[in-house]
């Protein structure tokens, strides 16, 4: 009974629809009376039944681990990532050479020279080169990026949600600022303030996506501060960081997981479409500046934009295909039937 | 059972349907409360962006001075005058300020013209390509995640469900470019780019197809995003709406299983994608500017990079006032609309 219990606030704070959990409410005291159990006190057992917890079984900390390697879907996007991860940490092995170095003929179309199996572009450079050096870009950009907005929404998220008050007006209007002024456009100032280097464009898409972060955070915090563990710690006399560091947090992680990982996802398309516009690092390459490069060959030599392109999706779909796998391994009530 | 509990659950929706034409006082109340809300938001973003702005390196005196080649410090210095830019900071903004408070969103510099009238020119083009991608993305995504819901689990929901997932990962700029590739080059059937065909003289309804045909690809491009958006959105909402009592007791009574989805799931699930469309409007908006570069579309977002490029800080200032103004009142209307749809909705 005990693990029951301490994942109960979890599970429960997932629920989006409050609606539904009140209709549940409804729906347990009208049915026949639950086994009376004079021990448990917290409201959230009342809506308890032995079918719940038999749905959450099996218990343990690898459950979500073992839900997301039963879903095919998910397993393929984290296959696909690894291989995108391997290639770019494997670039300066596999092309030690410069990728914006010029190495043979301009324009020869994938296939034509087994040397270089995507072909050539109109400066005689390997695009698979190109591609392979472009994934360590896409990648480090995406997760620095996410990581930066993650940890400045939960901050932000945290301390709004749990504060409440006059913090979290203040909070609040900086996120509505933020989410009103239209991000992309905002990403296109910014970088073009700021030189155009990958820390200027990380910190950049950072500042775009940090709001989404903070918003999340604070709904679950503030959900979940009325529980009765955070009353508990209080009770104990724990304080405001222990109690937002240990108690509240860890139960607000699962659905900022899966953000995170469709975060990724957001800003290597920002990232793409920040260089296929021509204001990204020019001294790195990219697949979007290999896009835009390919652009101005577009009706001869499509190709050139096609296969970087092609990348980014692959790439994309792959975080996002895991971000639904996570999804599901960590919402089990959410999941179900779907 | 508990029957009673299962018929006072779809009530609500009943009575708000009766009462959609008239504007009760609870609806006037919200629209109030919006627009209250807005006008310090507006402010903040306002005065946010100027100094932003003001942290770029040179200005559109530099700007213009290296593009004529060359310049003596006495034209700069002219050049920075005629452009109010050799005045304090806070003179500035509160020149600005001053002009906005008469609805002048100021001189550009680069272009010598109003602003609000630069803006206006190029607006209706960004208008239309939003709102055609919009409204095209939220009849497709809406009748997709529909048909998804009504198969869940099933081989026509996997198989959508991956295709929206595709679709939600392809780069709008890459997806335009290819569909020019295929149309435009190999099949020759729409035109690659700008907004009518130029020199070609047209008039009545060759004009409107003429047009017609430049829109078509420029919005699947920037809709294609937002398809797979509404589409995951409405199944998910679909799903959860179809677990409600009301469901049961519509499908007990006898409804046909049509009439069932499309009147009491579907229009329940409505609520949470029209609160996404909202704030879709802004990331629409993003969307349009890589989508404009794209077909050379004469709208805000090519605006807005060439603003960009040639330090135009009055032009950009105006478009992303603009722009946000524009995502605030359609939050408004969507507060306002649903108000009016669920009187369940507090309305503080």
């Amino acid at each position: 009974m005990t693990s029951f219990e301490s994942r109960l606030p979890a599970v429960a704070s997932h629920g989006v629809d409050h609606g539904m959990d009140h209709g549940a409410t409804d729906a347990a005291q009208s049915a026949p009376p639950p086994p009376a159990w004079t021990n448990i006190h917290a409201p959230d057992a009342l809506r308890a039944t032995t079918s719940d917890a038999e749905r959450l079984a099996p218990v343990g900390r690898w459950r979500a681990t073992r839900a997301y390697l039963r879903n095919p879907t998910a397993v393929i996007g984290l296959l696909i990532l690894a291989v995108v991860l391997a290639a770019a940490a494997l670039a300066p092995t596999l092309f030690p050479e410069d990728p914006l170095a010029m190495v043979d003929r301009p324009l020869q179309w994938p296939g034509q020279n087994p040397d270089y199996p995507l072909g050539t572009d109109a400066l005689g450079r390997d695009v698979l080169a190109g591609l392979v050096h472009g994934a360590r870009v896409s990648l480090l950009i995406g997760a620095a990026a996410t990581l930066v907005s993650v940890v400045a929404g939960v901050l932000v998220g945290a301390t709004s949600g749990y504060f409440g008050g006059r913090i979290d007006d203040a909070l609040v209007k900086l996120v509505e600022v933020f989410q009103t002024i239209p991000g992309f456009i905002l990403l296109i100032v910014t970088v073009a303030i700021a030189q155009p280097t990958i820390p200027a464009i990380t910190l950049a898409i950072a500042l775009v996506s940090w709001p989404a972060v903070a918003r999340l955070v604070r709904a679950e915090f503030r959900a979940l501060r009325e529980k009765d563990m955070v009353m508990a710690a209080r009770g104990l006399g724990y304080g405001h960081t222990r109690i937002i560091l240990r108690e509240i947090l860890p139960n607000a992680l699962p659905p900022v997981i899966v953000m995170a990982s469709v975060t990724v996802a957001t800003a290597i398309l920002m990232e793409s479409a920040l260089s296929f516009m021509g204001l990204g690092d020019p001294n790195t390459i990219s697949w979007g500046s290999m896009i835009g490069a390919g652009r101005e060959m577009l009706r001869t030599a499509w190709y050139l934009s096609a296969i970087p392109g092609l990348a980014i999706v692959v790439t994309v779909l792959a975080l996002n295909l895991i971000g639904d796998g996570l999804n599901d391994a960590l919402n089990p009530r959410l999941s179900e039937g779907r | 059972m508990s029957a009673p509990l299962i018929l006072s659950k779809s009530a609500p929706l009943i009575a708000a349907m009766s009462a959609r034409l008239i504007p009760s006082p609870r609806v006037l109340k919200a629209l109030r409360r919006s627009l209250l809300q807005a006008i310090p938001t507006v402010l903040i973003i306002v005065i946010l962006n100027f100094f932003l702005l003001r942290l770029a390196p040179g200005n559109a005196a530099d700007v213009l001075a290296g593009e004529a080649g060359a310049a003596t410090a006495e034209t700069m210095a002219a050049l920075r005058a005629r452009f109010g830019l050799d005045l304090p900071l806070m003179e500035q903004l509160f020149a600005y300020l001053g002009n906005l408070a008469q609805f002048s969103l100021g001189q550009s510099p680069r272009y010598n013209m109003p602003v609000a009238e630069l803006i206006g020119q190029r607006l209706p083009n960004t208008l239309i390509l939003m709102l055609l991608a919009l409204g095209g993305a939220l009849a497709v995504g809406i009748a997709a995640g529909a048909v998804m819901a009504a198969f869940a689990g099933r081989w026509t929901d996997r198989a959508l469900s991956v295709l929206a997932l595709l679709f939600y990962s392809i780069p709008g700029f890459w997806i335009g470019l290819m569909l020019i590739v295929l149309f435009s080059v190999k099949l020759g059937w729409l035109p690659s780019g700008g907004a009518e065909t130029i020199g070609a003289v047209h008039s009545g309804w060759d004009a409107a197809l003429d047009r017609a045909r430049h829109l078509v690809l420029p919005t699947v491009s920037l809709a294609l995003f937002y398809v797979a958006i509404y589409a995951r959105l409405t199944r998910g909402a679909m799903l959860e709406v179809k677990a409600q009592d009301y469901i049961r007791t519509a499908r007990a009574k006898g409804l046909s299983p049509a009439a069932v989805t499309i009147r009491h799931t579907l229009r329940n699930a409505l609520l949470p994608v029209t609160t996404m469309a909202g704030v879709h409007l802004g990331g629409l908006m993003g969307g349009a500017v890589v989508v404009e570069t794209v077909y050379s579309w004469p709208g805000l977002g090519r605006l807005a990079y060439e603003a960009v490029m040639g330090r135009d800080f009055n032009v950009l200032l105006g478009i992303l006032l603009l722009s946000s103004l524009i995502v605030v009142a359609v939050n408004a209307l969507i507060d306002l609309l649903q108000a009016t749809l669920d009187p369940r909705i507090e309305v503080r």
